[in-house]
């Protein structure tokens, strides 16, 4: 049964920018993440199992996308006793620094098999920034 | 110097891929109880066996779909498959499976032919 048992954790660690201490106790997992890019739309897909979708947390601040992911009660676990274990439960923590201008008024979340969809809009042309001019 | 380049380049036979689902068991009296991580699998592609002393998981996860350009592709998909052996006999007709927000949770019962009987010594 410990086929595994030298294999390392496969979860990849977030690494908080220095200077940041997390405030709860704990490991903070990277969630696996697709990134695709249309026309009209940038489409983030990330695995996070284990986590319900009033445990997803979605912020955007200036150009940074950040994801977060809370472990339901439930997938936490009994941790005592004999066992084996190839992966750790932990909460999620991701962000993304996105160059094109997104509608945040639009983005669109969904939960569904620990797996998070965000839809993020790019914005029309018409909403685009203002040029300033020299001079 | 053999030590410092396997530090240097890993344990021999080079990086193993990791296995996937990644799982985590733990015995008890009655039998086992396991978890393993599968985002996106849906229950209907997921396909459980037991046999002997042997756990079998099988199953797929759909890749990516749609158009335009890809910036990232961390998530793995296609076909897996997984056997564990048990330390004892499981009845398969008592397995517990519960697939909820990614996650599988697997209850195994010892058989009744392989729970140990007490046997009391006379004097």
């Amino acid at each position: 049964m410990a086929e595994n048992k030298g294999q390392e954790i496969q979860k990849q660690e977030t690494q908080l920018q220095q200077g940041t201490e997390p405030t709860r106790e704990g490991r903070l997992f990277m969630p696996p993440t697709d990134i695709r890019e249309t026309n009209d739309s940038i489409v983030l897909t990330a695995d996070m199992p284990g986590v319900k979708p009033d445990g997803v947390d979605v912020t955007l601040e200036k150009d940074v996308l950040t994801v977060c992911g809370a472990v339901a009660d439930e997938h936490l676990g009994n941790h005592n006793g004999d066992g084996y274990a190839e992966y750790e439960v932990g909460n999620y923590q991701r962000s993304f620094a996105l160059s094109d201008e997104i509608d945040r008024d639009k983005i669109d979340a969904r939960m569904d098999n620990g797996v998070l969809t965000l839809t993020l809009p790019k914005t029309t042309p018409s909403q685009k920034r203002i040029e300033v001019k020299a001079g | 110097m053999q030590r410092e380049m396997d530090r240097l380049f890993g344990r021999a036979g080079g990086p193993v891929a990791p296995a996937f689902p990644p799982m985590n068991v733990r015995l008890n009296e009655n039998g086992a109880e396991l978890t393993a991580e599968l985002p996106g699998v849906k229950p209907d592609d997921l396909g459980i066996s037991v046999h002997d002393h042997t756990l079998t998981l099988k199953g797929h996860r759909e890749p990516g779909e749609g158009e335009g350009a890809w910036h990232r592709r961390e998530r793995a998909f296609g076909q897996f498959a997984r056997s564990l052996q048990l330390p004892f006999e499981p009845d398969a007709d008592n397995v517990e499976a519960i697939c909820r927000d990614g996650v599988l949770k697997l209850r195994l019962h010892r058989s009744e032919a392989d729970t140990p009987k007490t046997i009391t010594v006379q004097s």
